[in-house]
């Protein structure tokens, strides 16, 4: 894989990219497709380039990030300490794997209808459902964590005198947090996606209730294109940045081969 | 000076579903500030035993026993020089902090802790590594952090299991020759566990083989050479060729 | 979208397969249907918070001894399903594996696809019923747009790093290509693109959930959305309920015939994985 340079590797990289928009451009001008529901991609990209400074669609960023950062941080706050206990003590652990095994197949988004009915349409709502799909991933990866920590680093700070408490604090909870913090990075798409859904179905605010206005028939169809091409640059954005942290704060683990 | 530092006595550990022990009845003792090398073939139970003088295992049957009492959890003043340099430092931590760790748990000053860190990693030739980190070494130099770690500590009983057994012959005596410094300029008191005879040889003041399994002691060979050693010189010696046929034979002899 | 987890296999407790823990599973099961029986009694709030039982009731009336409901919605939603998520797996494994063979093709996708796997799939809804309104195509579109990104990445990652010597025998012995494909290359890749089909399974659930809540006719979806506008709580937990079954036992036949495949395998490399 390494035979190509790095610029060989970005050149071919930009041509990918501009081979797709130029399919896109074709397809949408060919009239293969109704151009009222295929705008061209310059005119989109255009779209995309106002959106960046629309005062409506920013809003609408802003809400989902924050329902989007509530819900991963109540995640994190709840899932952190529960794995790491289940990691620690075999009964709990057992409690909390039947739990998981449990709940985990219950499709998150086959909750916001009863999260609709019980909580409303407002932010608790988004928040709840986002917080309950992350916990998952930071759950399962904690107790993971925890359970893979050397033997032979746990040795070593036996013999050098550490009880349990020095012991979770030194050794287990540095030793897991590297696999943590991928769980929460996993889990942070799954709640960008949760979120999404929620606005989508509960019609509500956020980048979801901009994309359902932008649906509607008779309006121009470039923003709701614009929407998704900036969403999905979010969303690259919020992963290359909590993958660059975990490089930086991990340096010593090899380098998470692909981004499954 | 009569009371041993470490006595093993008539120790035995039988693994739950294995109908040989790994080790039976083993007996022998180490006195202060002697250098004592273990050696046996593979599978005769060398690191059980290690573990067992550490207090990370509780004997089936038998007793350790460090400076009169008896080892039931791990005792304080003993470190431990793991052969998997890799995994017993701790990545996150840097070089200096990974050795000042043991010593947090002393709750020693500050500047006590410094001063330590500082001393035992110019010891051992380190001195310029302490911001580093273990993952950036090379192998001979993560065991060089493991040992200032140990010296560090100033235990009375320093455990070392085939600390050199995964690095290169070249490192392999730089390392040897460190071991032998670190313990005359502190008169420590070395447990050193190898498959190596030259090794265990070259180091010891008495070797103490195993048999193969089930482990038990088959002979304490007093080592007669003359100290300070030297990779060339000791190693030369008639003397030192006649000792290790002897604990070869012995290895052999089953 | 990602799955971390799957690089490192779960780490089974060692008495997990024993009696003692399925006993304790069980248990567990049961203080948890008991915890939500006793929470919803005293809670005593029974238009919001049903009762375990009254849902379980509710679950055989509406869905299990109900042969009309499992053909009108059930049928569709599970046809969408694994149609959407088996194209996603010949997709997947197709595009992952010429991305693995061919580095130089892996070099132009690769930020194409970084990116169009960023898009959260949801998100696309409106756009996808623009274009292919919101029959069947689109739900099948949208489940393979969102499922498919797992299997590329895995397939393509286990293609790659294939054991080269195991390459160059193949080669050596002049294997057609389309025999190293399918006899050498694949089955070598093998456990990761079942792994990459696990985590794709689960998220062409929830894309199935969300498209037949967002614009249906039909489906367990549909019956879901539709029990939400009506206010009947009761439905809704029981389809919950219903969708938490259906992908607890896609997940263990997954498993069934990830096992099967994989013991075959192991037998046919002499078991040195």
């Amino acid at each position: 894989m390494d035979g190509a340079s790095t610029l060989t590797r970005a050149l071919r990289g930009a041509a990918g990219i501009a081979l797709l928009l130029a399919l896109w451009e074709l397809t949408a001008r060919s009239g293969l497709v109704n151009a009222a529901s295929l705008p061209a991609a310059t005119g989109t990209l255009a779209a995309a380039a106002g959106m960046l400074t629309d005062a409506g669609f920013l809003q609408g960023v802003a809400e989902t990030l924050a329902a989007w950062a509530l819900g991963l941080g109540v995640a994190a706050l709840i899932a952190i300490p529960l794995g790491v206990a289940a990691g620690s003590i075999a009964p709990v652990r057992h409690a909390v794997n039947a739990t998981v095994e449990l709940l985990r197949p219950i499709p998150s988004v086959a909750l916001i209808p009863a999260a609709i009915l019980l909580l409303g349409r407002d932010l608790d709502m988004k928040v709840a459902l986002a917080a309950y799909a992350s916990a998952w991933p930071i759950l399962i990866n904690a107790i993971y964590g925890v359970g893979e920590v050397d033997p032979v680093s746990r040795e070593t700070a036996r013999v050098f005198g550490f009880g349990r408490l020095g012991m979770l604090w030194r050794v287990i909870l540095p030793a897991a947090l590297p696999l943590i913090v991928t769980g929460v990075r996993i889990a942070a798409g799954f709640a960008l996606i949760v979120a999404i859904s929620s606005e989508l179905l509960a019609g509500g605010g956020g980048i979801g209730g901009w994309m359902l206005e932008r649906s509607q028939p008779g309006v121009p169809r470039e923003q709701l294109y614009a929407g998704i091409v900036l969403t999905g640059l979010l969303g690259l954005a919020i992963n290359a940045g909590l993958r660059l942290g975990e490089a930086r704060l991990f340096p010593w683990r090899p380098q998470a081969r692909v981004a499954a | 000076m009569n009371e041993p530092l470490l006595a093993v006595e008539r120790l035995t550990v039988i693994y739950p579903g294995r109908a040989q022990p790994a080790l039976a009845d083993v007996s022998f003792s180490v006195r202060e500030g002697e250098l004592v090398s273990l050696v046996g073939p593979s599978g005769s139970g060398k690191t059980t035993l290690l573990r067992c003088v550490a207090g990370l295992r509780p004997p089936s049957a038998g007793a350790v026993r460090l400076a009169g009492r008896v080892i039931d959890d791990v005792p304080p003043d003993l470190a431990m020089v793991f052969q998997d340099y890799g995994r017993s430092l701790f990545p996150w931590l840097s070089v200096h902090h990974n050795v000042e760790l043991p010593l947090r748990r002393l709750r020693l000053p500050a500047a006590e802790r410094r001063d330590r860190v500082t001393a035992a990693l110019s010891e051992v030739g380190l001195a310029d590594a302490a911001r580093q980190y273990p993952w950036q070494l090379s192998g001979g130099m993560q065991q060089r952090v493991a040992i200032a770690r140990a010296i560090a500590y100033r235990a009375r009983l320093l455990l070392m299991d085939e600390p050199f057994a995964s690095v290169d012959a070249q490192t392999r005596a730089d390392l040897q020759d460190t071991a032998l410094e670190v313990w005359r300029a502190h008169g420590s008191t070395i447990l050193f566990v190898t498959h190596d005879i030259d090794e265990a040889i070259y180091l010891a003041d008495r070797v103490i083989v195993l048999s193969p399994p089930p482990g038990t002691v088959r002979a304490a060979i007093a080592v007669d050479l003359p100290r300070p050693r030297d990779q060339i010189e000791t190693r030369g010696l008639p003397r030192f060729a006649e000792l290790r046929t002897e604990v070869a034979r012995l290895i052999r002899r089953a | 979208m990602t799955a971390g987890a799957r690089r490192h296999p779960r780490r089974t407790d060692a008495d997990q397969g024993t009696w003692t823990g399925v006993a304790l599973r069980l248990a567990a099961v049961a203080a948890l249907v008991a915890a939500w029986q006793v929470g919803t009694l005293l809670a005593a709030d029974p238009v919001f918070w049903p009762t375990a039982e009254v849902i379980a009731v509710r679950l055989w009336e509406m869905w299990i001894a109900n042969p009309t409901a499992w053909v009108e919605d059930g049928m569709p939603s599970l046809a969408r399903l694994l149609g959407g998520w088996l194209a996603a797996a010949l997709a997947g494994v197709a595009i992952g594996t010429a991305v693995g063979l061919l580095p130089w093709l892996s070099h132009v996708l690769e930020p194409v696809m970084a990116f169009l796997r960023s898009i959260p799939p949801p998100a696309l809804l409106p756009p996808f019923i623009v274009l292919l309104g919101i029959g069947d195509g689109m739900k099948v579109a949208l489940i393979l747009f969102g499922a498919v990104w797992p299997v590329v990445l895995n397939a393509a990652d286990g293609v790659a790093n294939v054991d080269p010597t195991t390459r160059d025998a193949a080669r050596a012995f002049r294997l057609s290509i389309a025999d190293i494909l399918t006899r050498v290359v694949l089955p070598a890749a093998a456990p990761r693109i079942l792994a990459g089909l696990r985590v794709s399974l689960s998220i062409a659930v929830i894309l199935m959930v969300i498209s037949e809540l967002y614009a249906a006719t039909d489906g367990i979806g549909f019956r879901l959305v539709q029990a939400q506008r009506g206010f009947r709580t009761v439905d809704v937990w029981a389809t919950v309920v219903l969708l938490g079954l259906i992908g607890y036992a896609l997940n263990g036949l997954l498993a069934v015939l990830e096992a099967r495949l994989l013991r075959g395998q192991r037998a046919r490399t002499g078991g040195t994985r």
